[in-house]
């Protein structure tokens, strides 16, 4: 693969196999599984190669054990690859050498790095100590990050007593304290409300503004991949199938757009038919989907065939087009 | 300054943090060190039987040793293969492996703010002990305090690195903490917890001295009982067994962390 010095992270024709054991139901499976274990290899990743560009935040996609995860987990550096490379910012991260652990932080939705019978602020100087921070630089990068995750007293609080958010955000502070350049991030906004969320990718969002830092991604809300993601890179099956912006995504899953209609008087479902194909009609309410290419044609009909109180086009839900994509396994 | 390549400061940090987090947990913490009583049942044993003088001890000989054996026991006890191996299961030792210290130095943090922790608790069974047998009370000389406060940090690094070995193999195993029971056995018989070693004939004996685990409690609890001991080749084999031990923990942590798969997480 062609590296070019502008590239953060290279990864090449990567691959990934996790040796398990079959065990059959039942005593005799049990008694057999303990005389003559058999294993066999099960591939999380296979054969994927893409490249990342200082400051972008990518985006992983994939429905649950589609392998993003395991990805990675081996461009942290966590686990090793069974064949292929990883280069990040020169580094071969499965060797942890220190200078590459400086540079990156990861950050698992589901799990947490904080002591949970003391404050935040224990682990936090815990951390600021590991990452050789002087006491003066991580009071004002604590100070600096609590404002941006809107964090105060809760720092001082035991962990235990904390809301799921207001752990999640200590997390992230504790994870960023040392201002690595490359954060991974594994579905930090796991189990949050809507709020929550909401707070969680604004901050990645400033945070990527300020720092130029490169953010990677994998999340199950879509509304995450929307609003901090311009690249998405889908993995199914182990294996890479789409990688490119998201509106080009959007629009090879989706050729057609849904537009809506507010009728001033109620029309038959019979006099839309024409006009595309009718996803809803409600009294005086229609949806319908039309073909990119025939867009302006139909709505410009629209208006001059009906009384239109109302009328709106937006694509169809990215989250139901990548759930459809996922059950297919495939991009039209 | 640096103490095996951490700074003082981490090192500082580490450990206070980890008291503050084991204060919160001083009852338990307690009641772990009242469990570590068996070196009282085996004096209580071994005395009522009259068996002591066949050990070359009398009743006051005895009561000092058991009573140092249990004192070494609270600062040499070591737990880090049943922490290790949940923190690898449940994917919390994820965090660990990408921050720029060894996971193993938060392990050696905990178990000396456990120490720490347990300190008052184990002073304050002593002075029961004494009240319960005056005549078995004595104070050590500085000296002799020195060498076994050095020879139980001594056992302690020596009793953390066979179960960090035995730990490491969770990278292989999962459950390691089973094949922690091939040391425990053996520990429990050949450390001196149960019998001062010389009550052994001395052909077990003989074997016994080539193993880790007379240094892990025998050796500093003759320390501090004043009994009559070898004090430089006891050293010397504790310093033997810990440079063996440095490195094989090291090597098979190399090799077994390549193998990890951060499962549970």
């Amino acid at each position: 693969m062609h590296t070019n010095p502008s590239d953060l992270i290279v990864v090449d024709q990567l691959s990934k196999y996790y040796r398990v054991a079959n065990k059959q139901p039942g005593f005799k499976g049990t008694v057999k599984h303990f005389f003559d274990r058999k294993t066999y290899d099960v591939s999380a990743v296979t054969d994927i190669s893409f490249k990342i560009a200082p400051g972008e935040i990518v985006g992983f996609l994939g429905a649950n054990g589609a392998g993003k995860t395991t990805l990675l987990k081996m461009m942290c550096g966590l686990i090793h690859p069974s064949t292929g490379l990883v280069d990040v910012g020169g580094y071969s991260p499965q060797r942890r050498q220190t200078a590459f652990l400086k540079e990156i932080t990861l950050v698992m939705g589901q799990k947490q790095q904080l002591i949970w019978d003391l404050p935040p602020m224990d682990s936090l100087y815990v951390n600021a100590a590991v990452y050789g921070l002087s006491d003066h630089e991580a009071k004002v990068r604590i100070n600096e990050l609590a404002e941006m995750l809107e964090l105060g007293e809760e720092l001082t609080r035991p962990v235990r007593k904390l809301s799921l958010g207001q752990r999640m955000k200590s997390e992230i502070l504790a994870a960023l304290l040392h201002k690595p350049s490359v954060l991974f991030l594994d579905e930090p906004t796991l189990g949050l409300d809507v709020n929550a969320q909401a707070r969680v990718r604004s901050f990645l969002s400033e945070y990527n503004k300020r720092t130029g830092a490169t953010i990677l991604l994998t999340s199950h809300y879509m509304a995450d991949i929307t609003a901090l993601c311009p690249r998405v890179i889908c993995i199914h099956k182990g294996k890479l199938f789409y990688d490119g912006d998201l509106d080009s995504l959007a629009n090879s899953l989706s050729p057609s757009r849904e537009v809506k209609v507010e009728l001033k008087d109620p029309c038959a479902s019979e006099q839309f038919e024409k006009y595309g194909e009718i996803q809803d009609l409600n009294d005086r309410f229609v949806c319908l989907l039309v073909s990119r290419d025939k867009l302006t044609d139909v709505v410009s009909n629209l208006l001059t065939d009906f009384n239109i109180i109302d009328l709106e086009i937006s694509d169809p839900p990215i989250d139901q087009l990548i759930g459809e994509l996922f059950i297919k396994g495939e991009v039209n | 300054m640096r103490i095996f390549g951490l700074s003082l400061k981490v090192f500082k940090t580490l450990l206070t943090t980890q008291y503050a987090y084991m204060l919160e947990y001083r009852i338990e913490i307690a009641l772990w060190a009242l469990s570590g009583v068996l070196p009282f049942i085996m004096f209580s044993l071994w005395s009522q039987n009259d068996v002591g003088n066949s050990f070359g001890l009398n009743d006051v000989g005895l009561a000092r040793y058991f009573l140092s054996a249990f004192l070494v026991r609270q600062f040499s006890v070591v737990w880090v293969v049943f922490s290790f191996e949940e923190d690898s299961l449940t994917g919390r030792l994820s965090p660990y492996l990408l921050q720029p210290l060894h996971p193993l130095f938060r392990y050696v943090a905990s178990h000396l703010a456990e120490q720490a922790t347990r300190l008052p608790f184990a002073i304050a069974i002593a002075i029961i002990f004494f009240i319960l047998n005056p005549s078995s009370f004595w104070l050590p000389s500085l000296p002799q305090l020195f060498l076994a406060y050095l020879s139980t940090h001594f056992a302690f690094t020596i009793a953390f690195l066979l179960q960090s070995l035995v730990a490491a193999l969770c990278f292989w195993t999962e459950k390691s903490s089973a094949l922690e029971r091939l040391i425990f056995v053996p520990y429990l018989f050949l450390s001196g917890l149960l019998v001062p070693l010389s009550a052994f004939p001395s052909n077990v004996l003989k074997v016994a001295m080539l193993t880790p685990f007379p240094y892990l409690i025998n050796f500093p609890a003759k320390i501090l009982s004043g009994m009559p001991v070898d004090i430089s080749n006891g050293f010397l084999a504790q310093i033997l067994w810990i440079s063996i031990l440095v490195p094989s923990v090291n090597i098979l942590w190399k090799l077994g962390v390549k193998r990890y798969t951060a499962m549970g997480a």
